[in-house]
């Protein structure tokens, strides 16, 4: 037997308490009674089923996350931690998440999970990531029997055919489906799929459980590439739909997603083609224009006009040249006028016009000595104006000869 | 990827100032890489490969309400 002092005994109690892993994390079920919300925030009331009875603490933190505060007499599901409070010597629960009871444990629990999840980071809209336009392979993570994974291969088949698919089957319901979730999805993980599919069909929300699995939402957030989900219907939500980087409203939505439509891409290709030829005839209108500039510029400097340039000149030089011909021959007829003004004053003619004459004999040469002739002679006088002929007569001296006129024979 | 070849020429010889030499050889490649991508689209048929084929040893593979 040991004695305990009070402290010791609730120190005892207290470690005991703490080290039970139920009572660390637990829901329970109750209605509320005595609510009281301290000025300080945090809110204190007991939680009530039948004749039994458990004080519980929420709080201020917990209490402002809550829409609106519990009233007494409401159900609830509480979720929290059970401890010993040593000051009064009273086990309490100490609530950090407060549900209507309506909603039911399972939709609790998702609650508690999203908001967790949620605060930790794994719904980041800005790490949901783009999905590739044209995968080459597609993941698909569902159930290999039933029709979603035949609907999905169909629309892929319809739409993509270019794909392949990496099939990575798995249960999606009951014990033990999780984990082979979350084995299928790391064996893709392992492959080059572009992007991967985890879907499962609609059924009941006890049935689409497994995808709210904490482990499976996380395996779906260490995916090296775009995880489009698709579970349920349209109305279904589930964790991993957070987590994914694209939610589908249901499986054959998640395959339309990552399929582009052949005939769209057919159309496309079309275009890409068309635009190709746009732009090849845009270029070579270009090159055409720019040897039109070239040609053009070429022209401009052409040899031709050089040869037009040059025979200006030898026409310039040729004007050149007459012109300075026709001026010396006109110096030159100059010259010739004078001279031969000269040559007039010279001429014996002159000489003749002022009385003098000429005389010849028939022979022709000239007499300019009277011993030339004898009498009788015959001599030719020339005077201005014609000649005749005359005979020397002897001189009258005696010593000499004279002329006298005799016949004059017109000649 | 063809296709993406494709778009990538396209661009390349819209976007101009190339020597008129490579811009003919990147329109005869793009008019083979469109062929091309036609062809494939023509004759694509969506190719299927599973893995783990245990699978089939999991109690209660099949799955109910789909």
């Amino acid at each position: 037997m040991q004695l305990l002092t009070v402290s010791q005994l609730n120190m005892y109690l207290r470690d005991l308490l703490d080290a039970d892993d139920l009572l660390r994390d637990v829901w329970v079920e109750g209605e509320i009674s005595n609510f009281s919300r301290h000025f300080s925030g945090h809110c204190y009331f007991t939680l009530k089923e039948g004749d039994a009875q458990i004080g519980a603490v929420m709080w201020k933190s917990v209490a402002s996350r809550l829409t609106a505060l519990p009233v007494n007499g409401e159900a609830v599901l509480a979720h929290g931690r059970v401890a010993f409070y040593e000051v009064r010597g009273q086990v309490q629960l100490y609530v950090d998440m407060l549900r209507p009871a309506g909603i039911g444990l399972l939709q609790a629990q998702f609650e508690r999970l999203k908001e967790r999840l949620a605060a930790e980071g794994l719904f980041d809209p800005s790490r949901k990531r783009p999905l590739p336009p044209l995968p080459h392979r597609i993941g698909i993570v569902t159930s290999p029997t039933g029709a979603v994974l035949q609907d999905m291969l169909n629309i892929l088949r319809r739409r993509y055919p270019l794909a392949e698919v990496v099939f990575a089957p798995c249960r999606v319901q009951g014990a033990g489906a999780a984990d082979t979730i979350i084995d299928a999805l790391y064996a893709l993980y392992k492959t080059d799929v572009d992007v991967i599919i985890v879907a499962r069909g609609g059924g009941a929300a006890e049935d689409l459980w497994t995808f709210n699995d904490e482990q499976v939402a996380r395996a779906v957030f260490a995916s090296p590439v775009p995880v489009v989900s698709g579970v349920g219907h349209e109305t279904d939500t589930t964790i991993i739909d957070f987590v994914a980087d694209v939610r589908a409203p249901t499986p054959s939505a998640a395959a339309e997603l990552v399929s582009p439509d052949i005939a769209q891409l057919s159309d496309d290709i079309a275009q890409l083609r068309t635009r190709l030829e746009t732009a090849i005839a845009q270029r070579l209108a270009g090159a055409r224009e720019a040897v039109a500039r070239l040609k053009l510029r070429l022209d401009l400097r052409s040899p031709e006009s050089r040869i037009r340039r040059d025979r200006q000149q030898i026409d310039d030089l040729m004007r050149r040249a007459t012109a300075m011909l026709e001026r010396r021959l006109t110096l030159a007829r100059a010259h010739l006028d004078g001279a031969r003004g000269r040559l007039a004053a010279l001429s014996p003619l002159a000489t003749l016009a002022r009385g003098y004459a000429v005389v010849q004999s028939p022979t022709g040469a000239l007499i300019t000595d009277a011993s030339q002739v004898s009498p009788d002679d015959h001599i030719e006088v020339i005077v201005r104006r014609g000649r005749f002929r005359a005979r020397v007569e002897p001189s009258a001296s005696g010593d000499g000869l004279s002329t006298q006129s005799a016949s004059i024979p017109r000649q | 990827m063809l296709y993406l070849r494709l778009q990538q020429i396209v661009e390349q010889l819209e976007s101009g100032d190339l020597p008129l030499a490579q811009a003919l050889a990147l329109y005869e490649e793009g008019v083979a890489t469109a062929e091309a991508c036609q062809r494939l689209l023509d004759r694509a048929a969506l190719r299927v490969r599973t893995l783990m084929d245990g699978i089939d040893q999991l109690p209660d593979a099949t799955e109910t309400g789909a």
